[in-house]
């Protein structure tokens, strides 16, 4: 308590000490309260090695929650949208949650361990919601953010890279799998999971052993050309790939502080992970009115007439403004200009051809840029290696 | 020459806000001053050599930035520099941090409880949705629901319209909060009792109500809505104690040619023919204006310098029922040093912040249970500051000066006035209470000055010593303040006006009740307006 | 095929006319309850053998007439005895009294006296006002329909009605407490406490508190819905609850008492029926619960069956309460210094000024028993001898302030609080205690045992503004639907709360008849 200058500090991940020594750039950030790297060495560079050979992101700061007991199934099956009895032991599902009004607070994975043993992995702290929720049922749950860390380990040659490191028969594995393994005497578990589009594990295990794996990924890894990747990479790919962002692409309805700011499932396009046949869960009957009213909002994927990214741009329909730009990139392997969007109805149905007013800065000089987009169906970034089982070698 | 355009009787922050947008619309203005001083209750003095008190009012962020700007209160000196931090220290030794950094506070607030410190963004959105509601009608002066003039119904159709927007379930959670009790509303939120209790604190600050009393969720709102620099919530200092924005205030006033005069005890408002006159001192002299706006509170208007016969019989009435508690005291203290608190370090940056050691909402509610009974809080609430951990001008390098705000203390002592050793035992308590969380703290006290509402209002002519010049509950707030039917600054009496804090939007070191008037004054003579609209906040 | 359209939970006074305004409009109902006796809070029981007392209410003052009409209650016997006077007990003997709009006694002054009367006319025309509400669902404000827009718009007008001045007032004081409204209008100590009595009865409240003037309010729509004051029921509160059994019947509803409700079957996404502690089964179109919104939403559907949202809002619900009650069965009529025998029998209080309400209030808040008391007393066989055995009597008292649970425990504080009570009634009554045959003390957590009553709160959850009227019992489950398809409330939960008053059991029937849920 009385040392002033470290109680103030940002805190760092049991992998620091690595993630540290390779961060050439030494370019930080905050996130969740972590010191956690924006970018290695170079930000393209670090994107093409999840796209062509192994990357590897610290996902410690994500938020994890043990959920057990007799009603842990009943419990998720409440909390969450999709339907929870689908999802196997030893299988993981993505998933979404909402309140009472059938807005979204936050998305993230259900790692099912075992009959009655669910890990939530999301990107929000949850401890009050999910303390809201265990009411009436009878679970435990368990925050488990700081005994589990984390690191994703994406691209052509993950699997190798996992399998020489010993999870044998890890290309057995299919997608949404999860695979237990021993490493230096402590459980190490691995899901067929990841934010990239492509092939790719998230590896878990307990804090002692991070900097033991880090090295040994490390010194297997190299002869496939292995490499650290931040966070700036990571958003590349998921936007390539078609993965959602709390606070970038929705606001967590909880936070939401002005009226009409937060948004459906149907509203980010996930209407898929909603299913009515289920009798309850949160949001159920809103969601349900909403299905017969329509909805306000509709998300869509736009390809971007040339080269400029769309960031932050309006979205025009003729001269009306119908809409805003949440997330955008340039995508180097598709070779398109990708924004997501949030288009007022009953704009942005696939097909719809829109206009996206960008801006962007030259040697300080401004140019304002109407982009012809059109609406697509679909991620462009689409890797036939993410759902092929026995995973490809590279 | 005695005559003006306008008198404003008293020279607190609202009579010069008010001075200095009727002198900058053209008036002749003389503001008046009971005390050889300017401020009021926002005032630095010089109690004990080296040591600035800021002995009423000791923090700002009410005050509001459009006023700042518009009367280029900067430029006349003004300096309000922010602080972060604050804690409440407990009982078991152990204290709860107030960190400004979020991060930083997650964790402290996780360190006492996970699911709370979780719970914290969604307590700040909707606390946040609230204060997004009030701020717009801070710099507006609030219609009357039972008028039909056109301007009363648009506005009303206005507030309504912003209400409306907000659906059903945010509008009656809206309704809630507006009367609820703090300790409830807390309780929706958090679990953990010291969290609890040092939110609530805002909650009963210059309120004559306990933290289980409903309505003191608005009272929490009102330390919310402020801002330093567009920090919805934050508090800052103003450099030199809180005199400095009196005096940039009176820069700017004389500024557009206003005239300040001190040592003028009003005795009364002369009125001629059902028409504000002038006033009239206490020593005989009379200064002639038509127009005559009360700083004083609505109590002292009315009742002290208003002849009886020149108002209606409601509105003595209204005055004499006006809520107006005393329910707080002050100690402003020299130190020859730091104290340390509960072994924190004392170069922690909490220490610069508000520091309270009321660590459950049950203490809080006894030290209540106290007021209720007519006496001072046994264990009380304190709202303690450093200000020289901020501001170098306090006192001299190494030295501090503390500023402690006491909850409660009845405006009279089981029914009789105060006496020099009820003030004695008021301080013994407040010395005892530190002194229990901080053992070198007796010892580095160099001079205390002792406020309890008996002083309070004999210096600074608060009725009761209350701070907001009047009670915020609902039935004194917005068009019910001070009174149903005269919330709109003008008082029965024609070119009499009222813009003290006892007016909307209440009290804290706002200025906005002197803007308001001001702006409605000008209206009636058919002047162009000088007032600044509010920022807008979206 | 269901078995019953609808099936009631609780044979309260809500309950039961709610099953009488849908029988009598043809619906096939069922009323079950766990207590072998109907009425709920309208109860009856004979504490100790020969004395029948009103175990829980004991005074009829905001009962709706409307119903009474509607349900030819008279017919099935309800009969009430006169209006009583109240007559605050003073220590010197001198005691005040209240009848109607005069006020005498105990050295009350005529500005007081004229004060009083102004009071009394101003709460009238308050109380007109929330009638109209009152008699109607509450209005959505923003999600409007035209029949909202009506009961706004009839309310609307009534206000217009108001001189503005008294607009005014009512703006102002509306969300206030009683204390300053006594100040503002009495100087006489008693007078204030007396009537501030009336704000904070079966509360967790003190006159300081904010909102009291809304549950005094409250009270005092009685005399629009048809009430003369307050009165006594012929033969017990047990009488009405029989009453209105009797016409529920009469009107072929089904009434199964002494078996409980264990459970609220909710099958798919709706509720179906009710499961009974003995196992059985009923099925119905709609379930509709007289039970506090507490027991209903997380004790008898279970917070596993709603959104979480919902749960969260139940937990928030507040149902506190310092209310309990003392009964007494004495071997003579007891003497009070200062009544005639004939006073016995009006409305006997002790309160002897605001503050020291206030003062016997504060220890509840800590889990502590009080060193001083309000009582509410009744001595319902001066005007019903039948009550108790010839030449016998029955004192029953309204209690406050009582904590829920105290920290030394029941056990060892329900002999004290029990003697203490006594002793203070002493004061009053020298020479009460040694007529005392049998006693009992009943205690805020006995009720909620009893009656079913969460938090041993009369009104079924607290009746402060943000639980009143279109809030009430929370957003999400107002205008007496829920957010659970099938289930409806229509007890003291519901708008507009409780007291012996019958509207939302009234209210309820209608609209779900409105509705066409059935």
């Amino acid at each position: 308590m009385s040392d002033v200058s470290r109680d103030t500090m940002l805190l760092t991940t049991p992998f620091h000490s690595r993630v540290e020594a390779m961060c050439d750039l030494n370019d930080w950030g905050n996130w969740m309260g972590y010191t956690t790297p924006n970018a290695y060495f170079d930000v393209e560079l670090e994107y093409f090695a999840l796209r062509s050979t192994t990357g590897v992101f610290d996902l410690s700061p994500m938020n994890k929650y043990r959920v057990t007991g007799p009603d842990a199934q009943r419990y998720l099956d409440r909390l969450i949208t999709r339907d929870v009895s689908k999802i196997g032991v030893n299988r993981v599902g993505y998933a979404i949650w909402c309140d009472d009004n059938g807005q979204v607070m936050d998305d993230g994975t259900i790692f099912r361990l075992g009959e009655q043993d669910y890990r939530i992995c999301s990107y929000q702290r949850a401890d009050d919601w999910l303390a809201w929720n265990k009411l009436g049922f009878d679970v435990t749950i368990e925050n488990e953010s700081e005994a589990v860390v984390g690191l994703a380990v994406q691209g052509p040659t993950s699997c190798t890279v996992l399998t020489l490191l010993g999870c044998h028969d890890l290309n057995q594995l299919k997608p949404f799998g999860i695979a237990h393994y021993t490493f230096e005497g402590q459980p190490l578990m691995v899901s067929r999971t990841g934010f990239t589009g492509d092939l790719g594990y998230e590896v878990w295990i307990p804090p002692e052993s991070a900097e033991t794996l880090w090295d040994q990924l490390f010194q297997v890894g190299h002869d496939y050309l292995i490499k650290p990747i931040g966070s700036y990479a990571l958003e590349l790919a998921r936007i390539e790939a078609g993965f959602l962002q709390a606070n970038v692409d929705f606001m967590p309805a909880e936070e939401v502080v002005r009226v009409g700011r937060t948004r459906s499932p149907f509203e980010l396009g996930l209407s898929w992970l909603v299913d009515f046949s289920k009798p309850l869960f949160n949001g159920r009957s809103a969601l349900l009115k909403e299905q017969a009213n329509g909805s306000r909002y509709r998300f869509a994927m736009l390809d971007v007439e040339g080269n400029k990214p769309a960031e932050h741009s309006f979205i025009l329909k003729g001269d009306k403004q119908v809409g805003t730009v949440t997330s955008a990139a340039w995508c180097p392997t598709a070779k398109a200009n990708i924004a997501y969007a949030q288009i007022e109805m009953p704009y942005g149905a696939a097909g719809d051809e829109l206009v996206a007013e960008i801006y962007y800065q030259r040697e300080l000089h401004w140019t304002r840029l109407l982009a012809p987009c059109k609406v697509i169906d679909a991620p462009i970034f689409k890797s036939p290696k993410r759902w092929q089982t026995p995973a490809p070698p590279h | 020459m005695n005559q003006y355009d306008a008198i404003v009787i008293g020279a607190g922050h609202n009579g010069l806000t008010n001075g200095a947008y009727l002198a900058k619309a053209g008036l002749k203005v003389a503001v008046l001053e009971r005390n050889p001083y300017i401020g009021g209750a926002t005032v630095s003095r010089e109690l004990h050599k080296g040591w600035w008190y800021s002995n009423c009012s000791y923090v700002s962020s009410l005050l509001r930035p459009e006023i700042t700007r518009d009367l280029e209160l900067p430029r006349h000196g003004l300096q309000v520099v922010s602080f972060g931090g604050g804690a409440t220290f407990m009982r078991n030794g152990d204290h709860f941090g107030n960190y400004s950094d979020h991060d930083r506070h997650y964790r402290e607030m996780a360190r006492h409880s996970k699911r709370d410190a979780n719970a914290y963004d969604r307590y700040a959105a909707d606390t946040s949705l609230q204060t997004k509601l009030i701020r717009p009608y801070l710099m507006r002066t609030p219609p009357d629901p039972t008028s039909m003039k056109p301007r009363d119904l648009r506005d009303l159709l206005e507030f309504a319209r912003s209400f409306m927007g907000l659906g059903e379930e945010k509008l009656l959670d809206t309704i809630k909060f507006w009367t609820a009790s703090v300790g409830d509303y807390l309780h929706e939120y958090f679990e953990t009792d010291v969290i609890k209790a040092h939110m609530a604190g805002s909650g009963i600050i210059g309120t004559a109500l306990g933290v289980y009393s409903p309505g003191t969720a608005y009272v929490l709102l009102h330390h919310y809505m402020g801002d330093v620099d567009g920090n919805v919530g934050a508090w800052g200092f103003a450099r030199g104690g809180m005199g400095a924005i009196a005096d940039s205030l009176s820069k700017a006033f004389q500024s557009y040619g206003g005239e300040i005069i001190c040592d003028a005890n009003v005795d009364e408002i002369i009125v001629k023919n059902g028409k504000a006159a002038g006033v009239a001192l206490k020593d005989g002299t009379e200064y002639k204006a038509p127009i005559v706006v009360s700083n004083l509170d609505p109590k002292r208007t009315f009742l002290d310098i208003t002849n009886p016969a020149d108002l209606p019989k409601d509105v003595l009435k209204k005055a004499r029922n006006f809520k107006i508690r005393g329910s707080s005291g002050k100690l402003n203290i020299a130190l020859d040093g730091l104290p340390v608190f509960n072994g924190l370090d004392p170069r922690n940056r909490l220490m610069a912040g508000d520091l309270h050691f009321s660590d459950s909402l049950e203490r809080q509610e006894r030290a209540y249970d106290d007021w209720k009974a007519g006496t001072w809080s046994k264990d009380p609430y304190l709202d303690m500051m450093i200000p020289s951990l901020t501001d170098p001008t306090m006192a001299p390098p190494g030295k501090h000066m503390m500023s402690v705000f006491v909850q409660y203390a009845p405006p009279k002592v089981e029914g009789r006035e105060w006496t020099d050793e009820d003030k004695d035992g008021f301080e013994k308590s407040v010395i005892d209470q530190i002194s229990n969380y901080s053992p070198n703290f007796r010892d580095l006290i160099l001079h205390c000055e002792t406020r309890t509402p008996r002083e309070i209002e004999a210096e600074v002519g608060l009725t009761e010593g209350n701070i907001f010049m009047g009670e915020l509950t609902f039935d004194q707030l917005l068009f019910n303040r001070p009174f149903p039917g005269y919330a709109q600054y003008r008082s029965p009496i024609k070119g009499m006006y009222m813009c003290s804090s006892g007016t909307h939007p209440g009290g804290g070191v706002m200025a906005a009740p002197g803007a308001n008037a001001a702006r409605e004054i000008l209206a009636d003579l058919k002047k162009s307006n000088t007032v600044p609209g509010g920022y807008a906040d979206d | 095929m269901t078995d019953y359209d609808a099936v009631i939970i609780g044979a309260g006074h809500n309950g039961l006319i709610c099953a009488s305004y849908l029988a009598k409009a043809g619906k096939h109902v069922m009323v079950i309850d766990g207590r072998t006796e109907p009425g709920g809070c309208a109860s009856s029981r004979e504490f100790t053998p020969g004395f029948n007392v009103s175990d829980c209410a004991q005074w009829l003052s905001q009962f709706d007439q409307s119903i009474v009409k509607d349900l030819d209650l008279k017919g099935a016997g309800l009969s009430l005895g006169k209006a009583k006077a109240t007559i605050s007990l003073q220590p010197d003997a001198d005691h005040l009294i209240l009848d109607g709009d005069q006020v005498s006694g105990a050295g009350v002054d005529p500005v007081d006296q004229a004060a009083y009367r102004d009071f009394r006319e101003m709460v009238r025309s308050f109380a007109k006002l929330m009638t109209t509400l009152y008699r109607n669902r509450p209005p959505k404000l923003v999600e409007q329909n035209w029949t909202d827009r009506f009961t706004l718009m009839k309310l609307g007008l009534k206000l217009k009605m108001l001189s503005r001045e008294r607009l005014r007032d009512l703006m102002r004081v509306v969300m206030i407490n009683i204390y300053d409204v006594m100040n503002e209008h009495f100087s006489h100590p008693a007078l204030k406490s007396t009537i501030a009595l009336d704000a904070v009865t079966g509360t967790n409240m003190g006159p300081r508190s904010p909102n009291t003037v809304y549950s005094y309010l409250h009270r005092a729509t009685g005399e629009h819905l048809g009430q003369t004051g307050t009165t006594q029921v012929i033969g017990g509160m047990g009488a009405l609850g029989k009453a209105l059994a009797t016409t529920a019947e009469k009107h072929g509803a089904t009434l199964k008492l002494g078996t409980a409700v264990s459970a609220i079957d909710k099958t798919g996404d709706r509720v179906t029926g009710v499961t009974l502690a003995s196992g059985e089964t009923v099925s119905a179109k709609i379930v509709i619960s007289n039970a506090d919104p507490t027991t209903t939403f997380r004790d008898l559907l279970g917070y596993h069956q709603m959104e979480a949202g919902m749960a969260k809002r139940t937990e928030h619900y507040r149902s506190r309460s310092g209310t309990a009650k003392l009964h007494l069965a004495l071997s003579a009529l007891p003497t009070f210094t200062g009544l005639t025998e004939a006073q016995l029998s009006e409305r006997l209080v002790i309160t002897p000024s605001m503050d020291s309400m206030e003062t016997a209030l504060n220890p509840m808040k800590y889990r502590e028993l009080s060193s001083g008391h309000i009582f509410d007393i009744s001595i319902p066989t001066v005007e019903d001898p039948g009550l108790a055995p010839v030449g016998e009597h029955m004192l029953t008292a309204i209690v406050h302030y009582v904590p829920f649970a105290p920290d030394i425990g029941w056990e060892a504080g329900k002999p004290r609080l029990l003697n203490q009570l006594l002793e203070e009634l002493e004061a009053y009554a020298p020479g009460i205690g040694a007529l005392v045959k049998a006693s009992e003390l009943v205690v805020p957590s006995d009720f909620e045992a009893s009656h079913g009553m969460t938090g041993g709160n009369w009104h079924h959850g607290e009746l402060s503004i943000d639980q009143a009227l279109m809030m009430r019992p929370f957003p999400g489950s107002t205008q007496y639907a829920t957010a659970v398809d099938g289930l409806y409330l229509c007890g003291a939960g519901a708008h507009p709360g409780g007291s012996i008053q019958g509207l939302p059991g009234r209210n309820a029937a209608k609209e779900i008849l409105k509705r066409g849920a059935l």
